[in-house]
């Protein structure tokens, strides 16, 4: 009882100190409320089906050969439509940032078209382009580069569904790039290779940083536009998600979680070490 | 601060999209509760009962037909009984709405394409009882097809038969039986065609399919989708599909590009009906219900049926539709492969003798 007037007395005291803008405390209860409810839940309702079945059931599902080929190139194909965006994305935002063009406004726009065209559209649009008899894929066809139904189907795929995650990252830190550093550098003597390396690029990296580990985490998990592109020839082209459906009908939900499992898993060390790397970067650059 | 942000509520999407995936959330629980009506209606015994409501679940190519044949029940049962019925349908892979129903979704009645998805009702939720299949005549099928092929016009290939498929250079389009249930109609057909050869045996159907498989350039996720991929896309010498699919899409996308060729032997598929009883029993719509899925036996029902490309078992109304309906021998899942029950272990699920095909030879 005697105790109750102190903790108050405490509690408001370190409030207070806390900050100067209020409603601290109203807005951490919501976070905590929201990404618990939205995130968490969900997450825990996940790892508990998997573990439903035993421990060697859980084992032998997400260690069978198919499922290790799938995991693989599910990782490469991410990785590489991300390291593809990393560059290309840079310069598409660096030409939207610096120079102005008739259309530009168009062509910014355009960037945020895969975000909000749904996969399936996308993948049936890509497969529409690609594919052997189609206009572009028979001419890559002729050139004897087979893009449809094959590992390079999935990566352009997964290219096009990653685009606006590095634009969109690195857009806006360009944007708040002073042009008068560049222009110093260029006074003091520094060419123009130099500059970009030594002045422009590092300010970018968190930013690429950023843009392609969100690409990568989203190509990872992308199915709809996939299924359609990547032929799905099991151990060739199948990737992750699709090994999920597939034992959904199969009715195994059990295999089905715990290669979900695997999968959450890997992309939450993926964002995680990525978010360690940029307060790392940051520290050292402060 | 703010780039850093941005990874949170991303991967909270990812996170959530998988879920929705693995694990069937998402109940969209209809309320299809038209449920007292029919008991309030019989206790006041009432001239005009109120309105009720039916929620069929089918599977992908049924739609055109449903359509047909609501239209047509819901006229027959207002004018017997003074009430009026809507029946709403779902349709999607068989698998996928299977799992809806078990996962939750009140399905009164259930018309999927495989009966191994229907079992799947008793398994797994008690949903129905086990002998369902014996409930209705024919298996509980009131209409049939069977698989045949899709070829170019003028038949370039030469495709006639099976056999045909498993030739060096042909190119077969066929979705994946994992994922499809269609897929796993043609698997059957091919394995059962091979067993049927003078001197077949499994041996020689295993190594007999895994030759066509092999001619298989892309597997697509569903029927419709391997449609698409030989009619729009070009891609393919041969579409291996259910008869229903086929001369659909022949009528659809154009005589004189596509011809329809006849296999010697295939299976007979056998998509079944049932009421689902707990969900019957909790809307009071069983006798509905039932006259429903009855209705699909009588000769208007097997007429629409036929119209969409259905094979009829009503012997008066398929001797009207022969000319659609080539004569074939067809064989059952029940006398080659055991039933369903045993057929999807042994082939289809993980390690049965499908995996096999695309193990890489040791």
């Amino acid at each position: 009882m005697s105790q109750q007037p102190l903790e108050k007395r405490h509690r408001s005291f370190s409030l207070r100190r806390r900050g100067v803008l209020p409603g601290f405390g109203l807005t951490l209860g919501y976070t905590i409320f929201y990404v618990g409810l939205l995130v968490l839940l969900p997450l825990f309702a996940l790892v508990f089906k998997s573990s439903t079945q035993g421990f060697a059931a859980f084992v032998s599902a997400v260690t069978d050969e198919r499922a290790l080929l799938a995991y693989w190139l599910s990782f490469r194909t991410a990785l590489a439509g991300a390291a593809i965006n990393a560059v290309f994305g840079v310069v598409v935002a660096w030409v939207l940032v610096r120079y102005s063009f008739p259309g530009k406004s168009l062509l910014d726009a355009l960037v945020d078209l895969p975000f909000a065209l749904p996969t399936a559209v996308a993948g049936i649009a890509l497969t529409a382009v690609y594919s052997e008899n189609a206009w572009v894929g028979s001419k890559l066809l002729s050139l004897g580069v087979k893009v449809a139904f094959t590992q390079l189907g999935i990566i352009v795929a997964l290219t096009f569904i990653g685009i606006p995650f590095v634009v969109r990252t690195v857009q806006p830190v360009l944007e708040e790039l002073e042009t008068d550093v560049e222009e110093a550098a260029a006074l003091l003597g520094a060419g123009r290779l130099q500059t970009f390396r030594r002045v422009i690029l590092p300010s970018l990296v968190p930013a690429i940083l950023t843009g392609f580990a969100l690409a990568f985490a989203r190509g990872l998990g992308e199915y709809g536009s996939v299924v359609f592109i990547s032929g799905n020839m099991p151990m060739k082209t199948e990737i992750a998600p699709l090994l999920i459906v597939t034992k959904l009908e199969q009715y195994d939900y059990a295999g089905a979680t715990a290669i979900a499992t695997v999968m959450l898993m890997a992309s939450f060390a993926l964002l995680f070490g990525i978010n360690m790397l940029q307060r790392w970067a940051r520290r050292a650059e402060a | 601060m703010i780039l850093n942000s941005l990874s949170t509520p991303s991967f909270a999407r990812r996170a959530l999209v998988l879920l929705s995936l693995s694990l069937g959330l998402a109940h969209c629980n209809k309320p299809s509760n038209a449920a007292q009506s029919t008991a309030a209606a019989a206790s006041a015994a009432a001239p005009a009962p109120e309105p009720v409501t039916l929620l069929n679940v089918s599977y992908d190519p049924t739609r055109e037909l449903y359509t047909a044949f609501n239209a047509h029940f819901a006229k027959k049962w207002e004018a017997e009984h003074h009430q009026k019925v809507t029946i709403n349908q779902s349709h999607g892979g068989g698998g996928k709405q299977a799992r809806a129903v078990i996962d939750g979704l009140e399905a009164d009645v259930v018309t999927l394409a495989v009966a191994y998805d229907v079992n799947q009702l008793h398994d797994k939720a008690q949903l129905i009882p086990e002998n369902w299949q014996s409930r209705l005549e024919q298996n509980s099928s009131p209409y049939v097809s069977t698989i045949v092929f899709v070829v170019r016009a003028g038949n370039p290939q030469k495709i006639k038969d099976w056999n045909d498929l498993a030739r060096d250079g042909v190119k077969v389009i066929t979705p994946n039986p994992k994922t499809s249930g269609g897929a796993r109609w043609n698997y059957l057909a091919a394995w059962g065609y091979a067993l049927k050869q003078p001197g077949g045996d499994e041996a020689k159907a295993q190594a007999f399919v895994e030759k066509i498989y092999k001619n298989v350039p892309v597997l697509d996720s569903g029927a419709r989708g391997s449609t698409t991929t030989f009619v729009e896309r070009g891609i393919g010498d041969v579409l291996v599909t259910w008869e229903n699919e086929a001369l659909l899409s022949v009528k659809e996308l154009g005589h004189g590009k596509l011809e329809i060729v006849v296999p010697s032997v295939s299976i007979l598929t056998e998509p079944p009906v049932t009421v689902v009883d707990k969900v019957v029993d909790k809307h009071h719509t069983r006798a509905v219900a039932e006259a429903y899925l009855k209705e699909l036996y009588s000769p208007e029902g097997q007429e629409i049926a036929a119209k969409n490309f259905y094979r009829p078992r009503n012997a008066e109304v398929a001797a009207k539709y022969k000319d659609q309906f080539p004569e074939i021998k067809l064989f059952t899942v029940d006398e080659l492969f055991g039933g369903w029950a045993k057929a999807q272990p042994t082939h289809f699920n993980d390690g049965g003798l499908f995996d096999k095909i695309y193990k890489p030879s040791k």
